[in-house]
């Protein structure tokens, strides 16, 4: 919350000062109305001259005016602090997760990643306009009530204001304890944006199994795990209003008994303890407005700390200074690689290889080996427990992250397809033109369904991809893997969902048209890789086998098993 | 599809319907809100009651020095303190019973939006983000939880004192009391032309932070891959597009709506200046006495008081109306058509599937399944093959009718599908989806998922026939390990064992399996192979594959393409043909 205030709130300190100025001259002529009426009945309606009666009452209109204008200038001035403020807090939040390493947004989850960026903004945004638009008037009432009563009796003053004390500390207190509570709470909601996209992502499966009424309790459990939190931290903070009502006005009773002992020792008028009184109403009813202001103000002090929380995520993944390999002739290099994502028993163990430029990896093996793994250090997705990758002699650790990323073309297992056209999808911001995505297309093997009737490259892609088959999306993703011609191209088990026959015919286009970017093929079929340069072969995260597909035909028996299961026995290839 | 884009938002709106709707939410809870009048009443007198003792504890005060009644004092002052504490602990009761309220109201509407979105037609999910469902679910289900616990009360508190206040005035002197014959009509004509230019300012309002939400929602979603293709400038940029759209929407339903509390300030205070002014020109005539003026200004300034304040929390009330608009836009999405009045339950088949004539589009002008024949008698393996894009994944949205036929009709034992229950037809198949879903709780939640009642042996029967018992095992916490944010890190393969283990666990006649293996290595495959013939045993399968040596022994192979079924026969028949089918098996070998 500090961050907010002193360094997204800095810029408009001077906006902010000015709109308070303005609010609190239209206050001060809100305020005066009530003062030229008591004027005016008191002192000019008794004298009964019409003009003078006249004269306070355009006086008094005159004010109403002022108030109105002033009022709302400074209402959009806050507004627009508040606009500017929120703006700056959600795009540097957005660009700070945008840059989180792999294992800060798991660490996080992408849910409460969502939910931080929504609904905590919105909290934080909602709190900025309404402390700035309501929260003028109140400490002006509270301070000129206050002054204005010192003036009249400043012994009766003290005595109410020694109330003081204990309404701040019972106010700070249950803030105090309530600013948890909304944090659990926030905690729940991101519960919310789990199960929904959960269930979104899973309707097929929930309906087939009808399992909706399975799903409806899971999600009602976590509804009412939110009212409960809600309700929890809201009755904490319920307490504050009446709290103070009561603590002011046990004050009031003091300045009674107060006033009673020194009216009677003739230090005090009654007519000032009962103007007294009359003041004390206006300060309660600030002091009121004031306690509802602290809800809104505890429940986005929770939400800033879980949005400062993500901005102040130390960063990772940042380039070092590592030597340079001398004579290197290989394009890529794994030197006894390991790592492991939980920091258990390592997921990939002393992997080591090394490709040319234009080679081809193929990577096979088991369910869970560590193929992608493999794919995902190499693009420094996570950084090597022990070992080092070097790319063109330089260790990836050394490669700024922009630019070792220029180098590859990826396709990922579960690669996403955004709500986009095909266009846009296969460019995917990066600067390519047209013809170069429909070069992409036709590499892809993606032409024929994407000129198809009624389809086109402005054909907008359904949210996941819907409008698509396996394969179709399979094939865009491909493309845009293509279309800017990596220097490394990684396709993760990305043509699975490829019918054998579309299958080949990307392999050949690849050996045609991309014959000096390096690849990496991770597939389960044996005749995706088996014509690769290299061949990989995991079991539990080692290397099991690595040569080409005669010499592990012969050497490495899981190959083989793999090789005659899905070829039939006897299959040579010539390279 | 702008249009379509706009036909999706605009809905046609109606204010007094939220409102109503709104209303018949509060009314389930008649009886607690009538307490939560009593109570606001009850502290307003509270309130009243408070001054009026202070006065007689100075009338105690006023003899003068050295005659001060102390005991009076005294007796006042704690009868004061008693009523205080009461009135503190009435406005306590009164705002925790608020707060139980509008929790209650706000329970039963998000369990009325996810409801609804269960029973939403699959189709629903591929046209709508979800981040805009999450953004109606949280942001604005939450901005109407805030009005009602906090503008409610306000309002009650508004609506008791202004008719108080008024009846005082009318007895005091009907005459000034014209004065607000002027301003109280003035005032709802300026909230209400004010209101209404605002309203559609705050429904752009809460459309634009769904769309915020929906964006941001999909870009995290695909954050590897934007962070793969160096995209994370240009998406910040594509962001900050969306963000400014939003704050400005914000800002502008601000900007407008900021006007209506100090206007209605403005027409109060007028009042007040009226008052003054003709009650001052009314002493001057002789028609009314200062202290008459004095005390109708002490109540027109009570009267004020409150409006000021209800004035102030309109936008709020405007932006609570706005977003319980789009949730009941949700709740109002047509669900999949009900079933058959006296639907079939389906409960036990014989698995006897029949296709007649079926065609089929997702849009009207592109069928992708076009007069579509096929039986699969009990027992038997029908397996669908042929290019990517050529139907076969729409072949089962239509046997598990998420989407109806265009034309023809499906029968399984020779029932009409249309004319079974939806979930028992479901029911009745087990499946193995090539996009896999998992979703967060244990290994065992997940693979028990279908079948709720299974033991703990017999999860761990189906995990070692789906040769995934060893892996779970070498987790730390074995079939209790948690599967967390879409199990980013388990592999895909593994995922699919997962979810044959799933089938597997399920009593279920009818089998599909949609590249039910196409991410597991198929070593793992052959070893699974002896457990998925079981799981096929006795069951009518329909296989998607693409490998075709795991659908060499179908009964029936259906070979598709652009939406026909171009060849059918056994593998052995379609390999003599030398047709289309031995091209594609052929390829495998190229």
């Amino acid at each position: 919350m500090k961050r907010v205030i002193m360094y997204y709130l800095r810029p408009y300190y001077l906006r902010m000062m000015f709109g308070f100025v303005i609010k609190f001259v239209g206050t001060i002529m809100d305020l005066c109305l009530p003062w030229i009426l008591a004027y005016m009945i008191d002192t000019v309606i008794p004298q009964g001259r019409q003009g003078d009666i006249f004269f306070w009452g355009v006086v008094m209109f005159g004010c109403s005016v002022l108030a109105l204008v002033f009022n709302v200038i400074a209402n959009r001035m806050a507004s627009k602090v508040a606009r500017d403020a929120t703006q700056a807090v959600r795009h540097d939040l957005f660009e700070r997760i945008m840059w989180l390493s792999h294992s800060q947004t798991d660490g996080f989850t992408k849910p409460s990643l969502i939910s931080r960026l929504t609904t905590d903004t919105y909290n934080v945004h909602q709190m900025l306009g309404r402390v700035q638009r309501l929260g003028v008037r109140a400490p002006i009432l509270i301070v000129g009530g206050i002054l204005v009563t010192l003036t009249l009796d400043p012994v009766l003053t003290l005595v109410l204001v020694s109330v003081m004390p204990v309404i701040v500390f019972i106010t700070v207190y249950v803030s105090k304890k309530s600013i948890p509570m909304y944090t659990a709470l926030q905690a729940a909601v991101d519960q919310f944006v789990r199960i929904i996209r959960e269930d979104v992502a899973g309707i097929r499966v929930i309906k087939a199994l009808s399992k909706t009424d399975y799903e409806k309790e899971k999600y009602d459990a976590v509804n009412k795990e939110v009212v409960g939190r809600e309700r929890k931290a809201d009755t904490t903070m319920a307490v504050v209003n009446p709290s103070m009502n009561m603590f002011l006005n046990l004050g009031l009773v003091f300045v009674v008994l107060a006033g009673a002992y020194r009216v009677n020792a003739g230090l005090c008028e009654v007519g000032k303890i009962l103007a007294f009184l009359t003041y004390f109403t206006i300060i309660l009813n600030a002091m009121i407005n004031i306690s509802k202001m602290f809800v809104i103000i505890s429940k986005a002090v929770a939400s800033a700390d879980r949005i400062v929380e993500v901005i102040d995520a130390p960063p990772e993944m940042l380039c070092g200074v590592f030597e340079r390999l001398e004579n290197e002739d290989a394009f890529i290099r794994f030197e006894h690689v390991s790592f492991s994502y939980k920091g258990g028993e390592p997921d990939v163990d002393d992997i080591s290889f090394s490709l040319k430029r234009g080679e081809t990896l193929g990577i096979l093996g088991a369910t869970g080996s560590g193929k992608s793994t493999i794919a995902q250090l190499l693009m420094r997705f996570y950084d090597a427990d022990s070992g080092a990758i070097y790319i063109d002699g330089e260790d990836i650790r050394s490669i700024e992250a922009k630019a070792l990323r220029d180098k590859f073309g990826v396709v990922f297992q579960n690669d996403t397809l955004f709500e986009q056209s095909i266009t846009e999808n296969i460019r995917l911001g990066r600067e390519l033109s047209d013809e170069q995505v429909k070069e992409a297309v036709l590499y892809a093997r993606a032409k024929e369904f994407v000129e198809e009737k009624g389809r086109g490259y402005d054909k907008l892609v359904n949210i996941r991809g819907a409008n698509l088959s396996g394969g179709q999306k399979q094939r865009i993703l491909i493309a845009r893997a293509l279309a800017a011609h990596p220097e490394i191209l990684v396709l993760d088990d990305s043509s699975s969902a490829l019918d054998y026959k579309t299958d080949a015919a990307l392999r050949h286009e690849l050996a045609e048209h991309f014959k000096d970017t390096t690849k990496v093929i991770i597939a389960q079929r044996i005749s995706s890789v088996m014509y690769a340069d290299h061949i990989l072969v995991l079991d539990d995260g080692k290397m099991i086998g690595y040569g080409t597909h005669n010499e592990l035909m012969e050497s490495c028996e899981v190959y083989r098993e793999i090789g005659i299961s899905q070829i039939g026995e006897g299959q040579e290839v010539s390279v | 599809m702008a249009d379509k884009q706009n036909q999706k938002y605009e809905k046609p709106k109606n204010r007094k319907g939220t409102m109503l709707r709104l209303g018949v939410y509060m009314m389930k809870y008649k009886f607690l809100l009538l307490f939560a009048l009593a109570l606001t009443v009850g502290s307003n007198v509270m309130a009243l009651i408070g001054p009026m003792l202070s006065g007689y504890a100075i009338d105690a005060i006023e003899l003068g020095k050295g005659k001060v009644d102390f005991q009076r004092v005294f007796y006042y002052a704690g009868l004061m303190v008693v009523f205080y504490l009461l009135s503190s602990l009435l406005s306590y009761a009164l705002a925790v019973l608020m707060i139980n309220i509008s929790r209650k109201v706000v329970y039963q509407m998000r369990h009325d939006v996810f409801h609804k979105l269960m029973e939403l037609p699959v189709g629903y999910f591929d046209t709508h983000q979800t981040g805009d469902i999450i953004s109606r679910i949280s942001y604005d289900i939450d901005t109407v939880n805030t009005s009602l616990s906090n503008d409610i009360v306000q309002i009650l508190t508004t609506v008791i004192t202004v008719i108080g206040a008024l009846f005082m005035m009318v007895v005091i002197s009907p005459r000034l009391v014209l004065v607000f014959a002027v301003t109280v009509p003035l005032s709802i004509v300026i909230t209400k032309y004010l209101t209404g230019k605002t309203r559609p300012m705050f429904r752009l309002r809460s459309r634009k932070l769904g769309e915020l939400n929906g964006f941001v929602e999909e870009m995290i979603s695909g954050q590897k891959t934007l962070k793969a293709y160096n995209q994370e400038e240009n998406t910040i940029t594509r962001f900050d597009g969306k963000n400014e759209e939003a704050v400005e929407a914000y800002y502008r339903a601000e900007y407008y709506g900021s006007v209506v509390g100090p206007s209605v300030n403005f027409v109060n205070n007028l009042s007040l200046t009226l008052v003054s002014t003709f009650g001052a020109f009314l002493f001057l005539h002789g028609q009314l006495s200062v202290g008459k003026i004095s005390s109708f200004v002490l109540y027109a300034r009570k009267f004020s008081g409150p409006i000021n304040e209800a004035a102030n929390i309109i936008s709020e009330l405007q932006s609570a109306l706005a977003a319980a608009e789009r949730v009941f836009n949700m709740i109002d999405e047509l669900p999949e058509p009900a079933d058959r009045e006296n639907a079939l339950i389906l409960e036990h088949t014989d698995g006897d599937v029949r296709l007649e004539n079926v065609s089929f589009g997702y849009n009207n002008d592109t069928p992708v399944i076009k007069n579509l024949n096929l039986h699969a008698a009990r027992g038997r393996l029908v397996a669908v093959v042929g290019p990517t894009g050529a139907g076969k994944t729409t072949l089962i949205n239509l046997l598990m009718r998420f989407y109806d036929t265009d034309d023809g009709n499906i029968y399984v034992d020779n029932n009409d599908i249309r004319e079974i229950t939806r979930s028992s037809l479901r029911r009745s198949y087990a499946m193995v989806l090539q996009d896999t879903w998992l979703f967060q709780g244990t290994i065992f939640e997940n693979i028990a998922y279908g079948c709720a009642d299974a033991t703990y042996d017999e999860v761990v029967e189906a995990a070692k026939a789906a040769k995934i018992h060893s892996y779970i095992k070498r987790l730390p916490d074995g079939y209790d390990t948690v599967l967390t944010d879409d199990g980013t890190n388990i592999s895909k393969g593994q995922k699919q064992l997962l979810t044959i283990a799933r089938a597997m666990l399920m009593d279920a006649r009818m089998l599909i399996l949609d590249e039910a293996t196409s991410n597991v290595d198929t070593r793992t495959e052959i070893q699974i192979q002896q457990a998925m013939r079981r799981l096929m045993e006795d069951k009518t399968c329909f296989v998607i594959a693409h490998r075709l040596s795991t659908i060499k022994n179908a009964d029936v192979i259906l070979v598709v393409n652009h939406g026909e079924i171009v060849e059918q026969g056994s593998h052995k028949e379609l390999m003599e043909k030398k047709g289309f089918y031995s091209q594609l098996y052929n390829a495998q070998f190229e």
